[in-house]
């Protein structure tokens, strides 16, 4: 506890003494700064003043009390000071307007192979799970519940009367819940090098897929095909644009355009995760579509393909940013 | 073992450095916001059934559209969006960061925006798998930041943010006796900690600190003297003069 000597002692006494008026209200000043969004012109140079000043103090305690409190305090203000001088400007009207009509449509032109890729593997699997099931029909045993296959095999459809077993809104919050994780673990999941993007994807083709040859089998196709046509052409969309998204991460892993793989994954990941944004809010509709309209059996054939095109329409439009003002190039 | 630090380079020439927080400090966060998340929805649900049912904890027949929209659909909202939502509005702060001494940086030691700090908790359902955080939690140890893969696609950084008190300036500088600044830091710690010790560790703290102080007073004499004694024979040494 002597380590400094005793004139030195008093020097920094007396310097810290003439300096603690100044850092008395720090906290109180920081808190001001980080919470107030305009900052006016004499906000912003006393913040700056106040960062120079912090930044002579700091290099001095630095050097004379290393690893003290009052250098550690003074090094929390300062960091937290630098944060809020080198906050990026925002506006959040702007942002937005320019993420949906900018942002969103670049990111799915560099997703394009992405997408085809994944639709095909989507549409293969479907393929696949439809050949399975017809050829070997006990199969069906693996996708469905026993309920959802004795239900079939007497001639409804589990679709049949679902609201009278939950009210829409509920359905709809369900199914919209349910089709959100089912879009981020395909996003997420292609940390695993791409591998579990893939997983999700097929899984859900194969099931589809199944599924449409099981009830094909009973001649229940065409109920079925009623039930999805809504909400269907956007939901499947939505999870292949998830899933083109999760293999641009596994993508990143593999082959990084950045020094490193974890600059690269971070890129990748922020890049995509404006897409997944725009992706949960078109489930959003599709939730409500899913729990209105499509259980209702008196909505007829023809409103639900004018719907689930409508819909679409809506969807290729917001991926485009047509739907925001952006202009053909 | 010294906790890894990013050096942020500033035009002042006068780097920012930021300590970044361990596994500890990340899980003892989340476990006290787990706590109140978990506490504030079934408030919520327990709450909301009485009000709903008059009462009763049975919920009543045929009012499931309303019961479940006003008793199970906010608790879950509360649970689900606890951390997104407060991140977002608490700059990178929830109540259980606040408390364990940590705060969400950007890899620039800014404050993340909106987007990452959203894309950091879409990847919670990721880093919870299989069960109780083991994928978050394992990439927490092995990475050298002990980052989640939430932080490794938003690209922020959980640092440690403890606060600055008022006392870590005034305890340097309004001393008597002409004590370095380390015994007053150590003094000053000792008094903040003052009521986390037990008895017997903070009376023997005390009597030794108080032996290199006042060299002075003999070891008698340091024995007789009770906790309250102790006590403000330190407070009378940071005291101003």
């Amino acid at each position: 506890m002597t380590e400094t000597a005793p004139s030195e002692n008093a020097r920094l006494q007396s310097w810290a003494t003439s300096r603690v008026a100044a850092w008395a209200d720090l906290g109180s000043i920081l808190d001001g700064l980080e919470r107030k969004r305009d900052h006016t012109v004499a906000d912003a140079l006393r913040a700056i003043e106040l960062y120079r000043a912090l930044g002579r103090d700091l290099s001095i305690v630095r050097r004379t009390l290393p690893a003290s409190r009052m250098t550690r305090a003074l090094a929390q203000s300062y960091a937290r000071l630098h944060a809020v001088i080198y906050r990026k400007p925002h506006n959040w009207g702007e942002q937005l307007r320019r993420l949906f009509r900018d942002e969103i449509p670049q990111v799915v032109r560099e997703l394009r192979t992405q997408i085809q890729l994944v639709t095909l593997l989507f549409a293969l699997t479907a393929g696949a799970g439809w050949w399975l099931v017809g050829t070997y029909p006990e199969l069906i045993g693996l996708i469905a519940s026993d309920d959802m296959i004795d239900g079939v095999e007497q001639g409804r459809l589990w679709t049949e009367g679902i609201l009278n077993v939950a009210p829409s809104s509920m359905i709809s919050v369900s199914i919209l819940a349910n089709n959100i994780t089912v879009s981020i673990f395909a996003f997420c999941l292609g940390v695993l090098f791409g591998l579990g993007t893939f997983y999700i994807i097929a899984m859900n083709g194969l099931m589809l897929g199944g599924i449409f040859a099981f009830t094909h089998q009973h001649g229940m196709a065409g109920e079925l095909l009623k039930f999805v046509l809504a909400h269907g052409m956007v939901e499947l969309s939505v999870i292949c644009l998830a899933g083109a998204a999760g293999m641009m991460l596994g993508e990143a892993l593999i082959r990084p355009r950045y020094p490193t793989r974890r600059e690269s994954f971070q890129h990748a990941a922020s890049k995509t995760s404006k897409l997944l944004l725009l992706c949960a809010l078109l489930l959003v509709g599709c939730g409500f579509i899913e729990g209105y309209l499509s259980p209702d059996p008196s909505f007829p054939m023809v409103n639900r393909a004018i719907v689930g095109f409508g819909y679409w329409v809506v969807m290729i439009g917001a991926l485009t940013g047509r739907l925001f003002g952006r202009k053909p190039a | 073992m010294t906790s890894p630090q990013i050096t942020l380079q500033s035009v002042t020439g006068v780097d920012v450095e930021l300590t970044i927080a361990g596994p500890g400090s990340r899980s003892y966060a989340f476990v006290i916001d787990w706590h109140i998340r978990l506490l504030i929805a079934l408030g919520w649900a327990f709450g909301a059934v009485l009000v709903f049912t008059g009462g009763s904890l049975t919920p009543p027949v045929g009012s499931g559209r309303g019961y479940l929209l006003a008793v199970w659909a906010p608790a879950l909202l509360i649970y689900f969006f606890y951390h997104p939502v407060l991140e977002i509005a608490m700059r990178g702060r929830t109540p259980g960061k606040r408390m364990a001494g940590v705060r969400v940086v950007t890899r620039e030691g800014d404050i993340p925006g909106a987007g990452a700090l959203l894309l950091r908790n879409v990847f919670r359902l990721l880093d919870s798998l299989p069960f109780l955080y083991l994928v978050g939690l394992a990439t927490v140890v092995m990475t050298e930041q002990h980052v989640r893969v939430g932080d490794l696609a938003a690209g922020t950084l959980l640092v440690m943010d403890h606060d600055s008190s008022a006392s870590s300036f005034t305890s340097s500088t309004a001393a008597k006796g002409g004590l370095t600044p380390q015994a007053l830091d150590l003094i000053q710690e000792l008094l903040d900690r003052w009521p986390t010790l037990d008895e017997h560790k903070r009376t023997t703290i005390a009597r030794s600190l108080l032996a290199r102080v006042e060299p002075q007073l003999s070891a008698e004499e340091l024995a007789k003297l009770g906790a309250l004694d102790l006590r403000s024979r330190l407070v009378a040494k940071l005291s101003p003069q």
